[in-house]
């Protein structure tokens, strides 16, 4: 970089003859002066547009998200003190649900058992009594069928000797019958 | 630029990496007054109008939920909004629009400049050192409003053995008028060196044998450049509110 020519070159001329620069051009005074006033009305205009419209427009909308996130927080906080209170009552309702349900189950199997002892000792006093009837009745029986043997023997035997050609008297085949029906 | 095609048929390969830099009139040929209108009027007023599209218009519709382009703008206000009121401090959020105005600018100006073809307005000193010296008078002037003489309390180190606190005291003022110096150079010698050497990269492309090597060098500076776009707004704002924290905090040095 030859910064000599720059210095030697008269004052007003920082390109030569090509349009290239001469040493650096960050050095020629001959410029300074129009880069501060341009740098001058860039920076007034920036600062006009950015105090008076841009900058308060963008902290107004900050502003306004931060108070409409702070609120809906608010109201979801609300909304979830809400949601428990709910729930808390519901779990309690449900709690008094159950108890009462258990308490109406318990009822109706005391009454059922009630009943249904009521009835077992009804129907055990039927069959018991229906048994002992039974029984008497399969006794009779019994004993009038052993009458009937001994009737249906004697005849039996009479008219079998009979047949044979034999004469029994009554006594007779009746006492060996006996012994028969005996042994 | 002009200079490469029209450059000395000798040797075919000459790079003018400062030719970037050259303040025309945007009318073809002549004198540059202070009011001629120029690539520097040019770039300056694309930059405005980068600014103008991003903060105006695509804020019109004030929506509580942003498009996309008001979500940028409100990420840039919130950015330096916040930085204004952490460096420096609770009293420093009036200079805001000041700040937001720094910022912007410079960082458009930078951005723009990335564009080939285009003029880089902050890699000029005279530029550079304008925005400077704005923010070095505007906080000493703060300063003294606000506190008045006491503003000067602060070259006064306090907390040091009473021996040294005139030694420190001219440590304190030259590196305080030095700011605008550091201030300036830095963010126009980051501009000036970057886009020089993506230049010469740009111009040893025309080599064929290092062409590969010199394009992607050229990416790779780029790149840099970019992120270099954005750190130096950041760099330069960030003093800013430094600064202006002496002139509106506690004076605690």
């Amino acid at each position: 970089m030859a910064s000599e020519p720059y210095l030697e070159e008269a004052a007003g001329t920082c390109v030569n003859a090509n349009g290239g620069a001469i040493g650096m051009p960050q050095l020629c005074t001959d410029w300074m002066p129009n880069q501060i006033f341009w740098l001058a009305v860039a920076l007034v205009v920036l600062f006009v547009i950015l105090s008076r419209v841009a900058l308060p427009r963008i902290g107004a909308v900050l502003a306004e998200r931060k108070g409409t996130i702070t609120n809906d927080l608010a109201a979801a906080e609300e909304l979830k003190l809400k949601a428990v209170e709910a729930e808390k009552a519901y779990n309690e309702a449900l709690a008094t649900a159950r108890a009462e349900a258990a308490k109406i189950v318990a009822a109706a199997k005391a009454d059922i058992q009630k009943d249904l002892d009521v009835a077992t000792a009804k129907a055990d006093a039927e069959i018991s009594a229906r048994a002992t009837e039974s029984e008497a009745k399969i006794a009779e029986i019994r004993a009038g069928a052993e009458e009937a043997v001994q009737t249906v023997a004697k005849d039996t035997a009479k008219e079998l000797v009979a047949a044979l050609g034999g004469s029994a008297d009554a006594r007779s085949v009746t006492a060996a019958i006996n012994a028969r029906l005996k042994g | 630029m002009a200079a490469e095609s029209t450059a000395e048929g000798g040797s075919g390969f000459s790079i003018y990496p400062m030719d970037q830099f050259i303040v025309k009139p945007l009318s073809g040929d002549g004198p540059v007054h202070w009011y001629t209108p120029t690539n520097v009027t040019l770039w300056m007023g694309i930059a405005l109008l980068c600014i103008f599209a991003l903060f105006v218009l695509a804020t019109r519709h004030r929506g509580i939920i942003p498009t996309r382009l008001q979500s940028v703008a409100e990420v840039f206000y919130g950015f330096i909004h916040n930085m204004v009121e952490e460096v420096a401090g609770h009293d420093g959020v009036k200079y805001f629009p000041y700040v937001m105005t720094l910022f912007l600018f410079i960082l458009l100006s930078n951005l723009l400049g990335l564009l080939p073809m285009s003029f880089t307005t902050t890699s000029h000193v005279a530029v550079t050192a304008t925005l400077a010296l704005l923010v070095f008078f505007g906080v000493t002037l703060i300063g003294i409003a606000r506190k008045g003489l006491g503003f000067f309390s602060m070259f006064w180190v306090s907390s040091a053995p009473l021996a040294l606190r005139p030694v420190l005291a001219v440590i304190e003022i030259i590196s305080y008028i030095m700011r605008p110096v550091s201030h300036s150079i830095r963010l126009a010698g980051n501009l000036l060196a970057g886009h020089a050497v993506l230049k010469v990269f740009a111009g040893f492309a025309s080599m064929a044998i290092i062409s590969p090597l010199a394009i992607a060098g050229a990416v790779g500076i780029y790149a840099l450049e970019v992120l270099v776009a954005f750190v130096q707004a950041y760099v330069f704002t960030i003093l800013t509110c430094v600064y202006l924290k002496d002139a509106v905090g506690d004076a605690h040095h």
